[in-house]
This record gives C-alpha cells, sequence and structure tokens, in this order.
C-alpha cells in the first residue's frame, strides 16, 4: 500500500529536495520507521525519544489530525495523502 | 541600536541567523528572537522613551528590525483607559482596559505585529506578503502591504464575518477563501509557504511577527506610570499574545525600567475553542486540539501553536485560565460598550467575561489592579450582537410625537 507524503521546507534537505515521497505502510506508526529507512534522521525531528510524534509536528491523513484519528495507530490506505505539517502560529 | 542576536529554538536551543524561518531544523520546535540586553545599559532609559514621538515604535530597541521601520511607522500607542464604571459594576477597586480596538490603520492589535512583520519582510527583500487569517490579521496585512507598496494574499476561512472580509478586501488585497476551518486555512498556508516566495507574516517571518506584539504590554506599563500591572488578563487563539506580554514585562524588569510587580498573566478562551484553559484548569500542559465551534472567531484556532508557551506562562506567573459561553461573550460585549463607550470585537467579551467569572470565582482579587487587553473593533463582527442592541423607535419629525415619547419615558421637561 504505498502513500504520498507531502515533505516540509524544513525537511526536504534529508529527502534529497524532494516535497513529496511514496512510501509504503499500513499505519502512520509504521510510515514513520519506513521514511526513516528510506531518508535517514527523518525520525528523530519527528518522533521525542520515546517514540512519540513531537509537540510540534502535526500529521494530517487526507487533509484530518491524526490526533483526532488513531495517532500512530490511524490506519493507512492505498493513495492516501499523508502532510507533515510544523506548527504555525496566527490569531492572538 | 540593533541588539537582536539570533533566532533560537525554544525546544532544543539551537541558535540561527536571522532570516525568514520560523521552525528549528533538528526538532520542529519554534523559534524566537533572542537579544544582547546588556548592550542597552544606561542607554535605553524612560527619558529616552517618552522623547520619542507616541507609537509603538518608541520601543524599537525591543523589536527585531534594523534602524527605522520601513512600514507602519504610525501603528500603535493606545489608550490605557481607567473602567471606572465597571470597576463599580464588577465590585471591582482598580480596572483598566488596553483599547487595541482603536490601534492605527485597522483597529486591531494586529497592526503591532503586521507592521514589525512587514518592514522585516522589506528588509529581507520580499516583494509579496501574505497571512493565514481569522480575520483582523487579513486585514491588517492588506491595508499595510498597500501603504508600503507591497503585493498581498490573504487566506481566511470563507465563512468570516462580513466586515472582516471586507475589511481586507477594500485594500485590493488577493483575498482567498477557503472551504475550512482557520486550522484548515493554516495548514494550507504552511504549504504555500514552502512553496511560493512569498513573506508569510505568521509562518516563515512569524518570529519577527510576534514579537510585534511585545509592545502592547510596554505600552500598558509605560502608561500605569512605569509599573506593571498585579493582573493581566489577554484573550488566547493560539496562545502568542500570551506569552509575549509576559516577556515585554521580564524584559523591562531586566532593563530597569520597571519593578519586578509579580504580575500574574491570565488567559481568556470562548467555550467552543478552549484548548488552553483546559490544559490549564486539568492541572496538565498537554493541550488536546479541537475542533473549534464559537462566534468568537478570532479565537478559533483548536490546534494552538504557542498553547504550550501560554500554559506555562499563565502557571508560573500565578495566574489562571477561564472559558465562557457565547451568550456570555454578548453580554460581556454590551456590558463593556454600555459601561465605558468601547465596542469590542468576540474577543473583547470573551476577555471581560472571562474577567467577570474569575472575578466572581476568586480567582482574580478585586483589590488589586487589572488590565483587560482588548484587541479588535466590535464593528468588525456585528453579526454577534445585531440582535442583541437597542432598536430605533421610529417617529414623525413632529414635537408632539417626541413628547409623547418622552412622557412614556417618564422624562420631565
Amino acid at each position: 500500500m504505498a502513500v504520498t507524503v507531502r515533505i516540509p521546507t524544513p525537511l526536504r534537505k534529508l529527502t534529497g529536495g524532494a516535497d513529496e515521497v511514496s512510501i509504503e505502510a499500513a499505519n502512520v506508526g509504521e510510515l514513520i520507521n519506513n521514511l526513516e529507512a528510506a531518508h535517514a534522521g527523518l525520525k528523530e525531528r519527528l518522533c521525542d525519544d520515546a517514540g512519540e510524534i513531537r509537540r510540534f509536528v502535526n500529521v494530517y491523513v487526507n487533509d484530518e489530525d491524526v490526533r483526532f484519528m488513531g495517532g500512530r495507530d490511524t490506519e493507512l490506505k492505498d493513495g492516501d495523502e499523508v502532510s507533515i505539517v510544523p506548527a504555525i502560529a496566527g490569531g492572538i | 541600536m540593533n541588539i537582536v542576536r539570533a533566532l533560537k529554538c525554544r525546544e532544543c536551543g539551537q541558535e540561527y541567523d536571522i532570516e525568514p524561518t520560523h521552525v528549528c531544523e533538528f526538532c520542529f520546535g519554534p523559534l524566537e528572537v533572542v537579544y544582547d540586553y546588556d548592550k542597552l545599559d544606561g542607554y535605553f532609559t524612560r527619558e529616552l522613551i517618552e522623547s520619542r514621538p507616541q507609537t509603538m515604535w518608541r520601543y524599537k530597541e525591543l523589536l527585531p528590525i534594523n534602524d527605522e521601520p520601513t512600514v507602519g511607522a504610525q501603528n500603535g500607542f493606545t489608550p490605557l483607559v481607567r473602567a471606572k464604571n465597571l470597576e463599580k459594576a464588577l465590585g471591582v477597586k482598580e480596572l483598566y482596559i488596553k483599547n487595541d480596538s482603536v490601534c492605527y490603520p485597522t483597529l486591531s492589535f494586529k497592526d503591532r505585529v503586521v507592521s514589525v512583520a512587514l518592514s522585516k519582510a522589506v528588509e529581507f527583500g520580499f516583494k509579496t506578503v501574505a497571512c493565514a487569517s481569522t480575520g483582523n490579521l487579513a486585514g491588517s496585512v492588506a491595508a499595510n502591504a498597500a501603504a508600503a507598496g507591497l503585493e498581498s494574499y490573504v487566506f481566511i476561512p470563507h465563512d468570516l464575518e462580513q466586515g472582516k472580509v471586507l475589511g481586507a478586501g477594500i485594500f485590493g488585497t488577493n483575498i482567498i477563501g477557503i472551504k475550512g476551518k482557520y486550522d484548515d486555512v493554516n495548514r494550507l498556508c504552511s504549504e504555500v509557504a514552502g512553496k511560493y516566495g512569498w513573506a508569510f507574516v505568521n509562518v516563515n517571518v512569524r518570529p519577527f511577527y510576534a514579537e510585534g506584539s511585545k509592545s502592547l504590554g510596554y505600552e500598558v506599563m509605560e502608561q500605569l506610570g512605569w509599573k506593571a500591572p498585579k493582573h493581566i488578563v489577554v484573550p488566547m487563539a493560539s496562545g502568542s499574545l500570551c506569552t509575549k506580554v509576559d516577556k515585554s514585562i521580564k524584559e523591562f524588569i531586566k532593563l530597569g525600567l520597571i519593578e519586578d510587580n509579580g504580575t500574574a498573566v491570565y488567559g481568556a478562551q470562548a467555550t467552543g475553542c478552549s484548548p488552553i484553559a483546559k490544559s490549564v484548569k486539568d492541572g496538565t500542559d498537554m493541550i488536546h486540539p479541537v475542533h473549534a465551534d464559537t462566534i468568537a472567531k478570532s479565537l478559533a484556532i483548536g490546534n494552538p501553536a504557542d498553547g504550550f508557551y501560554a500554559n506555562r506562562v499563565i502557571n508560573e506567573s500565578g495566574g489562571w485560565a477561564e472559558d465562557i459561553s457565547d451568550e456570555e461573550v454578548v453580554a460581556a460585549m454590551k456590558l463593556l460598550a454600555e459601561k465605558e463607550g468601547i465596542f469590542a470585537e468576540t474577543a473583547g467579551g470573551v476577555t471581560l467575561g472571562c474577567a467577570m467569572k474569575m472575578i466572581e470565582s476568586g480567582k482574580l482579587p478585586r483589590d488589586e489592579s487589572i488590565v483587560l487587553c482588548i484587541t479588535g473593533n466590535g464593528l468588525k463582527t456585528q453579526e454577534a450582537v445585531a440582535e442583541e442592541i437597542t432598536k430605533p423607535r421610529i417617529i414623525e419629525a413632529s414635537l408632539k410625537e417626541f413628547d409623547v415619547l418622552a412622557e412614556a419615558d417618564g422624562v420631565g421637561v
């Protein structure tokens, strides 16, 4: 099952400049591990020492924040689009 | 004198050169501007500040631009009003309103952050500026960009109040309505910012932008007679203002401009979007994102980027956070208008309403100074109160008809 992952600017040094990569994974946790296998160094940017997704990293599957779904257990299916977005401010 | 040292990651401490960038490459933590305050020793005095024009730029050494601002040179320095009528109504001894509902030029405190962001964008050589906005920011970016001769793109949720859409569109900006909530707009803009070479005020120039909020705090302290209030209540969306007000107070103490008054910082949210207030009340620093649903659209950020830091400021300063219903927001907007003649937007209702709730619960003491930060103008959120206000009574242009009306009101001649 291949999903498309959109890579934010700060991480593109690790993907050879690519803004999108295609990765095989059945859920978000597996996706992060497989991202790491393909592009070493990505996992430590996305996850803390305990393996949890960092406070300032937002992961979206087809426009839904995985925090509202199953977190790292969120299931993925063929053709899903995953976005990794740094938390950004606005409002007051 | 330029005392800006670097950009520094708030999480891991990694430092970066002054560039249009906003997240740490190592841990994704937010970057913040840090300064060499020692350089201001003996130079940045009350007298120097008082000798300058009454704008937010009288504190320019503490704002991250080189030399003079190129955008928004007139912005800031709004009134601090002693709210005598509200003091009576609420049963408190010393209450002030910092009234940014009349901030120049677009009637919200966003004119502060935007003038810093756009001045910095010009320094960096950008020709196009952009933002993700709940409304006030869009208007401010559009207006200040127009005055500075910059091209602008503003992205807003498609269902914003008409006053905010019009209040941006009039400036000839490129206004884009996104089918979704603010958090969706924000996410899109983060991706747009990565692709187009624009200065996004709340994305890639955010570290500079956010510093502009400190000017509100500086002004409050100067206007109180070079003194920090005991208590200050701010509305929270991302939580940024809360952290910057706290930073402004700490900076003035460090620079010897004021005594440490043990100021406690309080946060206000609408119950329909209260992830930060909830975390404070629950005694945790974990912020759980929510799907926002409130009439206080300028505060409707379900995934608050600075929530963790706002929570910490509130806890460490000895403050508290509260949230109120949409009905309470409207009631507080009316009370502020009827008692003090200030027509604030919904976020102002949130601030006053939450302050009232905290006064009742004893979290805010009645006998010490309290400052409420009003950040936007009610003319932009008229929908919220349209059905609640006194409607005109229509009569002919006849003295007789008025006499009848006056008699019914019990008014004597």
